[in-house]
Order: C-alpha cells, then structure tokens, then sequence
C-alpha cells in the first residue's frame, strides 16, 4: 500500500480517462443498463473480462516485460477497431501524464492502455500487483462514474455496487499477477462490449468517446 | 509572418518538439457565438497565418462540421475532440486529449503559427489550463442578460480578452451596454473587453487584430 498507488488509481489523475465510459453509454444505449441491478452486472461481466485482461497486461509491462510484445499480444485480444483505438488514446494519454511525473523506461509514445499503465507503475515505484490493481480498479470506476452521469444514478449507492466489487478486484488482481509468461497471458473476451463499442463509434451523437 | 516566433516553455511538448504554435482558447456559455467567432477568425486570418481549430462539443461534432460546412478551413485543419459529459473537464482538468489534437495537427500539418481551441458550451467558472492554451477569450453575449459582467466568474474576470457578442441583439433583449462595458471593467481591470456583432461584423476586426498582435508578439 503506498500513496503513489492512490495517486495512479485517482479517478482524478489527468490521464484522458474521463472521456471514456468503458463501453456502458453503448449498453446504456442499447437498454442493457438500466438500473442498479443491470449496471452490477455490467461491472461483474466487465472486471472478470476486460478487467482480468488490463490487469494482467499491466502486471506484465510493470514487471518489465517486453512493450511491444505485450502491445501486439493486446491488440490480438482487442478485436474492435474502436476499441484498439481507445486504448491507446487512452495508453497515450497515460503515458504523457507518466513521462511528467516520472522517468520513464520507453520513449514510445503510444501504447494499449494496460501496457501503458505497467510501464508508469514500474516508473512510480509500484510492484506489478499494483499496477494489476490499478487496471482492475479502472476497468470498474470508469463505467460506474459514467453510469452516474449517464443515467443519473445515485452516485451513493453506485459507489455501494464498486466497494462491493473490492474483494472481486483484488482477487482478480492477485490473479493477474501471478501470471508468469506471455503465453499464459488471459484472453477472456467480451464480445458485446466489442460490438457495442462498433456500434457506438459510427453514432452521430454520443457523449463520450468509447 | 514570423512562425517560429513562439518558443513558449511547454512541458506536454512532444518528445522532439521546438517551437510550436501558439495556442489560443476560446470559451463562454452555450450559443454564445464562440463558432461563430472561430469561423470568422478562420476567414480573416488564414491568408497569412498558418492555422489549425480544435473544437470540443459536448454531444456531436457539430462546430467542426459547421466549419467544414462554412469552407473556413479544409477539413484536415480541423480536429473534434470528445469530452464524456464533462467540457470543462477536457479543457481544464484533463486536457490530455486536447494536447494530443494539438500536437496531431502539428504533426500532420507542419508548423503553425496558431492552433484555436474552441470548447464545448459550459458555464461561467469554465476556464483553459495554462498547461492547454497561452491565451483565453471568454465570449459571452447580450442575449443573456447584462447582468453577466457583473455576476463574474473565472471566464469574465480572468480572460485575456472578453467578447460581448451579439451586439445588434441589445435593443431587442433590452440589454444596456453601457452597463456591461462599466461592470466588465470593475471585473477585469485593465484586461481588455470588446464588443461585437458578428451579424454587423463578420470579419471580427477587433479580435482578430487582438490574436494578430499575439502572434507577431
Ligand atoms: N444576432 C447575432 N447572432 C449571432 C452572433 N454571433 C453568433 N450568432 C448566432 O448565435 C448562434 C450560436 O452561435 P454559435 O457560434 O454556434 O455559438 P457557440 O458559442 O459556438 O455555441 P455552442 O458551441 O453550442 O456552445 C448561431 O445561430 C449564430 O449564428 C451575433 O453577433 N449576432
Ligand atoms: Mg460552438
């Protein structure tokens, strides 16, 4: 536990991530998330997929695994096109926030946001269950600070549904940090997140970015 | 002109950056005239300064398509940036994927001579970081009332430049300018605010001397 965690994991840090609703204005949208109930489903499917996936990409790159190995094993597992594309805005963004505050170990200037995050948390000081932490923490807030403004939930009882995830996200980052080679990296996909991600980037009104 | 003029101390420059253009934003409530300006700016200066226009809508990409649609610029000058329910957030907070459009166009286009940000429609206490823009003007207009000098708010007192706009409305709305010109003033100090009517004005003399004169700085 260590302050420079807070700090990479605060919803706050300026690092393109407010944009971004993590795929839930897409199943907003398309009337899977409703409510309470849909949106704690949404972030269980969400962490054990996409969450399962970052957190161990970020393991990986903070451990100091080859970038651009662990970029294109992410871009094998990110098939939507919108979605690579805002990964790496995203993995971008993160790392001009990164390079500001800490020196970092590769010049590349665009990377997938979970290898991108390894890369700053190994920069930070953090130990690669960190970083796993910090993805799968993100992978969840993301989404439920969208919910609270897309569909107006009670941000108190949205924040109830993540403090209900933590024993989930920790384990899922335990997990994640335990993987020891490129090969065993997991590749759980989630193919509505992949086509609403499609759908949502050829609308013509949207309010955030993916 | 002079391009490579601006040598401002930017620590989001990309990596193998030198000069860079000089960055300009351009903020104030809804409906405002902020694309309005931005259009007739484009059409002033663009025959001798090399420029670019950022936009950050809140639903669509509706101000970029209006430049397009008004042929200011050619559409690779033209860059949307998306903003999640949050335009103040993108212009102040978070401004990392502003600074990515500004360096994208840069990179795509060749050096500039300036790079306008326009942001999304938002309230009075919206501002541009330092970190984003060298410059601000904040645009309000009368239709809102003459009461908006007065109310302040970070946009009013602290812009380089304030634009009341839309002064052809006035008489229409029942605003008294010299109300606003005399709170404005008690607001800003010595900082600099002018009229305009775009509708009387399309080539907004005024504001575009005010840029001009950044840019030969
Ligand atoms: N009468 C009058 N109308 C104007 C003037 N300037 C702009 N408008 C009109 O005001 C409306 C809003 O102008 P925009 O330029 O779209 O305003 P904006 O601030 O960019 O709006 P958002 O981006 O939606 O916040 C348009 O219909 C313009 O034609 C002016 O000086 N006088
Ligand atoms: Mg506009």
């Amino acid at each position: 536990m260590s302050t420079t965690l807070l700090l990479l994991a605060d919803g706050r840090f300026p690092a393109g991530g407010h944009a971004h609703s993590g795929g839930l204005e897409a199943a907003v949208t398309a009337g899977r998330v409703r409510d309470l109930e849909t949106l704690a489903a949404f972030l269980d499917g969400r962490l054990a997929t996409a969450g399962l996936v970052a957190a161990a990409f970020a393991a990986a790159a903070c451990r100091g695994g080859d970038t651009s190995t662990l970029d294109s094993e992410m871009d094998a597992r990110t098939p939507s096109p919108a979605l690579r594309k805002a990964s790496r805005a995203q993995g971008r963004a993160l790392l001009r926030a990164g390079r500001t505050l800490w020196t970092l170990s590769t010049v590349e200037r665009e990377l997938h946001h979970p290898v991108a995050l390894g890369v700053v948390a190994a920069a930070a000081g953090l130990a690669p269950e960190e970083a796993a932490l910090t993805a799968a923490y993100g992978t969840v807030t993301g989404p439920a600070s969208a919910a609270v403004r897309l569909l107006g939930l009670d941000p108190y009882a949205t924040h109830a549904l993540v403090a209900r995830l933590a024993r989930d996200c920790d384990a899922v980052a335990r997990r994640a940090a335990r993987v020891a080679t490129v090969d065993e990296l997991p590749a759980c996909s989630a193919p509505l997140l992949d086509i609403g991600a499609e759908a949502h980037a050829s609308w013509e009104v949207r309010l955030f970015a993916s | 002109m002079h391009p490579e003029a601006h040598t401002h101390p930017d620590p989001h420059a990309p990596l193998t950056a030198g000069a860079r253009a000089l960055r300009i934003g351009i903020g104030g409530p809804v409906g405002s005239g902020k694309t309005a300006l931005v259009a007739a700016l484009c059409r002033t200066l663009a025959a001798d300064l090399r420029l670019a226009v950022v936009t950050n809508d809140i639903y669509t990409t509706e101000d970029a398509d209006f430049l397009l649609r008004n042929g200011v610029l050619p559409a690779d000058r033209i860059r949307a940036v998306e903003t999640g329910c949050c335009p103040h957030t993108a212009i102040r907070d978070d401004i990392s994927a502003n600074l990515d459009a500004c360096e994208d166009l840069e990179h795509d286009l060749g050096p500039l001579d300036l790079v306008l940000v326009e942001s999304g429609g938002d309230n009075l206490t919206a501002t541009f970081s330092k970190g984003l823009v060298d410059h601000q003007i904040f645009v309000v207009d009368v239709a809102g009332g003459d009461k908006v000098p007065r109310k302040g708010g970070p946009g009013v007192t602290t812009a380089d430049l304030l634009v009341v706009n839309k002064t052809d409305l006035a008489p229409l709305v029942g605003a008294d300018l010299s109300v606003m010109a005399r709170d404005a003033a008690a607001r800003r100090g010595d900082l600099p605010t002018v009229f305009l009517s775009l509708v009387e004005d399309p080539a907004a003399t005024p504001v575009a001397d005010w840029v001009r004169g950044l840019v030969k700085g």
